[in-house]
């Protein structure tokens, strides 16, 4: 009886949805609310797989599915960043449960958005190429093993590795806009791994002098937004005041001849 | 801008704290020497700073060329931010809103001031000597004292913001930790130096200050424009 009365009450009950949508990357935007059935453990991707099956809104009326990214569902791919009640995140990892209500669901205005929550965060594949985000190791011969990276060292620099280029960070960043060319937090932490690393630091002047031009690591206004908002809770502001401190000392050893 | 934007925005830093951090501390004490020894006391601080060997060359680079560089490329840098305290509320957050409205405003009021105080000295209306008494005609107007009192307040917090944003972008407070106790330094500099503006503030309103100068007293109807 009560197993019945509960499954009634969960099958009737539903979460609304209120979507901001856009059907090309030139268009004006506008929302659509949508009443979805609730179910336990739902999260925003599985209310948007729901919209995709049933694209009906709350009054009733059709309407096209809603577009949406995403890859991994378990918070490590990036793919599924969008704004959800008002900050950057993760859909996957947005869980109905605890999430305000009704769930208002934006694109990440910082990119350019390609159709309703899909955005083209091309420009942080350009920032990493920019900062020469890898380390070099082909040569025309055997190069042999690379020096060895202490532990200690080897574990703070893989929190710095688990960085996936969700944008999130550069959604936050309020120095990230239209009127900036600021590159943005994640590709700066992004160099201090790379210079971390006993091979790649080798190449560390290269990745300095790229976050030493124009909408380099100056753009940092020191808002700290993107450490407070980064899912992998990535120590940002820490590499970009590290990053600081090597760009100041390579500017005087330039200046310096040294 | 076109270029490299790495140097001038590290210059503005730079000018932030030295030299115009020093001149405003200098500014303070100063002024608040108005409040500990009356009008005597102030006219020495005034008169021991005029008497600088090279003083207008002192002016010019310590003051208004950093002035002109710091203010103008921190328009610019105000212009290419966005506030967005209401999807962000952080205290971090406020500080850099804060760093960017105060910035603006009090670069405003120094022109201001700066045509009020200095270009009124400039061009004969008031005296290095009478710069006290000309300080109590203003700031017992109520507008004038407010907009002082807001001015003092903005710049002091600029100042002390400036000084810890300054610590982070040239890489001396690296960590969390000395960010947070850099901060809470930099406010006790706030705290501090706005209770000596704001203490002098009140030494000019005195009555100790006020003058009997006419030709003072013509200029004021003349200043409020």
């Amino acid at each position: 009886m009560a197993e019945t009365a509960t499954a009634t009450a969960t099958a009737k009950r539903t979460v609304k949805f209120i979507i901001t949508r856009r059907a090309t990357p030139d268009s004006e935007p506008y929302t659509e609310e949508f009443d979805i059935p609730y179910r336990p453990n739902m999260n925003v991707i599985s209310a948007l797989m729901e919209i995709q099956r049933n694209p009906v809104k709350a009054d009733g009326a059709k309407t096209t599915p809603v577009v949406w990214e995403s890859n991994c569902l378990e918070e490590v791919c990036g793919a599924c960043s969008m704004v959800i009640n008002g900050k950057p995140r993760q859909a996957c990892s947005a869980l109905i449960d605890n999430l305000e209500q009704p769930v208002r669901i934006a694109p990440m205005t910082t990119f350019p958005v390609v159709r309703d929550l899909v955005v083209n965060r091309q420009r942080m594949f350009n920032a990493l190429k920019r900062v020469k985000a890898w380390i070099p190791i082909d040569g025309t011969y055997d190069l042999g093993p690379g020096p060895r990276m202490a532990e200690s060292k080897r574990q703070w620099a893989y929190e710095l590795s688990k960085c996936m280029t969700c944008g999130v960070c550069l959604e936050a960043c309020p120095n990230v806009n239209d009127r900036s060319s600021f590159i943005g937090p994640a590709p700066i932490s992004q160099v201090r791994l790379f210079n971390a690393h006993p091979t790649g630091e080798m190449n560390a002047h290269e990745r300095l002098d790229a976050l030493m031009t124009d909408g380099g690591i100056e753009g940092c206004g020191n808002s700290q937004n993107c450490v407070r908002s980064c899912p992998k809770g990535i120590p940002l502001t820490t590499s970009i005041a590290a990053i600081n401190k090597d760009t100041t000392k390579h500017m005087f050893k330039k200046w310096l001849g040294m | 801008m076109s270029g490299n934007s790495f140097l001038p925005r590290k210059l503005h830093s730079l000018l932030g704290v030295i030299p115009l951090g020093l001149f405003f501390i200098e500014h303070a004490l100063t002024n608040y020497s108005a409040f500990e020894g009356g009008k005597e006391g102030f006219q020495d601080s005034v008169s021991g700073l005029h008497d600088l060997p090279l003083i207008f060359f002192l002016e010019l680079f310590m003051i208004w060329l950093p002035i002109l560089f710091h203010g103008i490329y921190g328009l610019y840098l105000a212009f290419t931010s966005n506030l967005n305290v209401g999807r962000f509320n952080y205290g971090r957050n406020w500080a850099f809103a804060l760093q960017r409205i105060t910035g603006v405003f009090t670069f405003i009021f120094v022109i201001w001031h700066i045509w009020q105080t200095r270009v009124q000295v400039a061009l004969g209306n008031t005296t290095n000597e009478e710069i006290g008494q000309h300080m109590h005609d203003i700031v017992t107007q109520p507008g004038f004292f407010i907009l002082y009192f807001v001015a003092v307040l903005a710049a002091t917090f600029h100042f002390a913001n400036g000084v810890w944003a300054f610590l982070v972008s040239w890489g001396i407070t690296i960590g969390p930790r000395a960010q947070k106790v850099s901060s809470r330094i930099c406010m006790g500099i706030f705290v501090i130096v706005a209770v000596l503006f704001i203490l002098s503030l009140f030494a000019f309103r005195s009555d100790e200050f006020a003058s009997a100068s006419a030709a003072i007293d013509s200029l004021s109807p003349a200043m409020l424009g």
